[in-house]
């Protein structure tokens, strides 16, 4: 009876196994495939792609690089330098001002911080695109549009990025070490940059990949302020690449401009994925 | 820094501090968020739009931009509902099976009995979409999909169609391949957030049921359900909010028309066509604020149910 049960159970596992891989393979294969069908195309001359569909690559892909690397119209190159510049850029102001404000609101003990906590926290989930009609409006005031800044300084106030800098101190920073580092005479921000920032370097990380992937795809404000060929960043050309007549484009260009839109991220992504996927999770569900 | 001389103990006050190291964050926030969402609200009230090349206002309208926004045009549709029913349409049809497949996987991935094999591989797999630039896989499936693309190659060799299909140019298709492609930027995000939900709960409620006989389906629905509830509640919110903002990917894939007919123009592409085209910043600030409306509401009802559960999980603890 016992026996039966247990060959009983052990086929239910079996099963359960089976449907669960067949699942995942499947999904898997959704995920990559499309950009494997980008990479092989990418690999194909446009008589090739016209000729038909294949699984194998084949052997224009320098061509095909050196014809979107040097284009005209579309200055990939220089999207690409103008997009790491503003990704860089806000990756550091982001994760340094989280960090600095996270500190100030977990160590200090002042009038507004219980405010200046929740306060926070309630904007936490405004969506950036409900004040862009008077970001746009102010930036044109300012005269600074075809200009960096504004994509740059607004990432100083990242209440997500914040919210992950003081779980992350709260599981790590013992105030003890901050009074130590009193006694001994140093000063408060020496404190915070020398002692406390090499404690968060996990943290910062892992957000500062967060924040260098999310501006770099960032689409919708960056389309608004620049219009200047020589400003413009990756994604606003890939949208210009869809807008233009791609039935007089050759196409293996066109695929190398994604693949190279995409890459920097994908290259980050597939040696750090480990870190990264722990990431997603450390700071925001917790609670 | 006054030293407490009754004490002899070195009672300095740091709340200057406090301010200091704030100060940069709210300083940024005031400048580029604040004051812009203000503006936004300001705006909404005002015609100002550009004809050609004249300047129409800004004229005080008290609230003519939200009448207009309601109101049926000469084809007898509310713009306005008509793109945020779109909205809703791709949403559902992206987030409903995000959601399923993220459960059904995170239960997969944190059963022990199961005890799969290359769940890092799986993961990273399944993760990876999301960071990839969402403009660029929206270009990607239009020039896979494209009437001249290899799918309707395959579709064409194979001889399940006669002539190209042109599926950006059908309603059902250009949603399938929206919703599509949300699906596969989110749903390993949400697999890895109520991944870690399921771990968060106690391994030993798990092991009472299953002594006390419980099938995987019972351990389910009546133990890892109800107490991911919070987790499940937050993803669904976020997810909701995020829905909210689409915009890339509808946008490239249909070159910020919509098509066919404005069947797949989302709340934010109708803003961008308000700021970009037109620059109506007038009718740009009604539908910032009917957005911001519906975000807020929802944002509150996800503070409700988690501080709910704030309050009564130290309770749970002590019964324990």
């Amino acid at each position: 009876m016992r026996n039966k049960e247990n060959t009983k159970g052990r086929v239910t596992l079996f099963a359960a196994r089976f449907v669960a891989y067949a699942i995942l393979i499947f999904l898997s294969i959704l995920c990559l495939f499309s950009f494997y069908m980008l990479i092989i195309n990418a690999t194909r001359s446009n008589a090739q792609l016209q000729a038909g569909f294949t699984l194998m690559p084949r052997d224009n892909f320098l061509v095909n690089l050196k014809n979107a690397w040097n284009d005209a119209s579309i200055n990939i190159p220089r999207g690409m330098f103008n997009s790491f510049l503003v990704a860089a850029c806000s990756a550091i102001l982001t994760t340094y001002f989280s960090a600095l404000t996270a500190y100030g609101i977990h160590v200090y003990k002042f009038r507004l911080r219980k405010f200046a906590f929740y306060f926070i926290m309630a904007v936490m989930m405004i969506p950036p695109q409900v004040s862009a009609v008077g970001f746009v409006q102010l930036m044109y005031r300012f005269k600074l549009t075809n200009n960096y800044l504004p994509l740059i300084l607004p990432g100083i106030a990242a209440p997500v990025v914040f919210f992950y800098m003081k779980q992350y101190l709260e599981s790590v920073l013992p105030m003890e070490l901050v009074e130590a580092a009193r006694i001994d005479g140093c000063g408060e921000f020496r404190t915070f940059n020398r002692i406390v920032l090499p404690i968060m370097k996990p943290a910062i990380a892992v957000q500062m990949i967060f924040s260098f992937v999310s501006s770099w795809n960032n689409y919708f404000i960056p389309a608004l302020l620049l219009n200047k060929a020589e400003m413009k960043t990756v994604p606003i050309m890939i949208a210009q690449l869809r807008s233009a007549d791609y039935s007089k484009f050759d196409m293996g260009k066109v695929y190398m401009f994604i693949l190279l839109a995409i890459l920097p991220v994908l290259v980050v992504y597939v040696i750090l994925s480990k870190s990264i996927i722990k990431g997603v999770t450390a700071g925001s569900v917790k609670g | 820094m006054k030293r407490n001389k009754k004490t002899g103990q070195g009672e300095v006050s740091y709340a200057k501090w406090g301010y200091i190291f704030i100060t940069p964050f709210f300083l940024a926030y005031i400048i580029f968020t604040l004051i812009p969402q203000l503006m936004t609200f300001y705006n909404s009230l005002f015609e100002n739009y550009r004809d050609g090349l004249t300047q129409v206002g800004p004229r005080f309208v008290g609230i003519q931009n939200y009448i207009t926004l309601f109101t049926p045009s000469s084809t007898g549709t509310i713009d306005m509902l008509k793109y945020f029913g779109n909205t809703l349409i791709l949403w559902v049809m992206g987030a409903v099976p995000q959601i399923l497949i993220a459960l059904l996987l995170a239960v997969f991935f944190t059963s022990y009995r199961m005890n799969l094999k290359g769940q890092q591989f799986f993961k990273t797999v399944i993760y990876m979409p999301n960071l990839i630039m969402a403009a660029a896989f929206s270009m990607l499936f239009f020039t896979l999909f494209s009437p001249v693309g290899p799918v309707n190659q395959v579709l064409l060799s194979a001889g399940w169609i006669d002539k190209s299909v042109d599926f950006l140019g059908l309603m059902v298709p250009v949603r399938i391949l929206i919703s599509l492609m949300n699906f596969l930027m989110w749903f390993g995000n949400t697999t890895i957030l109520l991944m870690a939900g399921i771990q968060g709960i106690d391994q030993s409620l798990f092991e009472a049921a299953e002594v006390d006989g419980a099938g995987s389906l019972q351990v389910f629905f009546r133990v890892t359900l109800p107490l991911l509830t919070p987790i499940l509640v937050y993803t669904v919110i976020t997810a909701m909010i995020g829905g909210l903002q689409m915009f890339d990917v509808p946008q490239v894939l249909t070159n910020a028309k919509g098509t066919p007919d404005r069947t797949s123009m989302t709340m934010v592409m109708y803003l961008n066509n308000y700021l970009q085209t037109s620059k109506n910043y007038g009718m740009a600030g009604a539908v910032s604020v009917v957005l911001f409306i519906v975000s807020t509401a929802l944002s509150l009802f996800v503070y409700n149910t988690l501080s709910k559960q704030y309050k009564t999980a130290p309770k749970r603890r002590d019964r324990i």
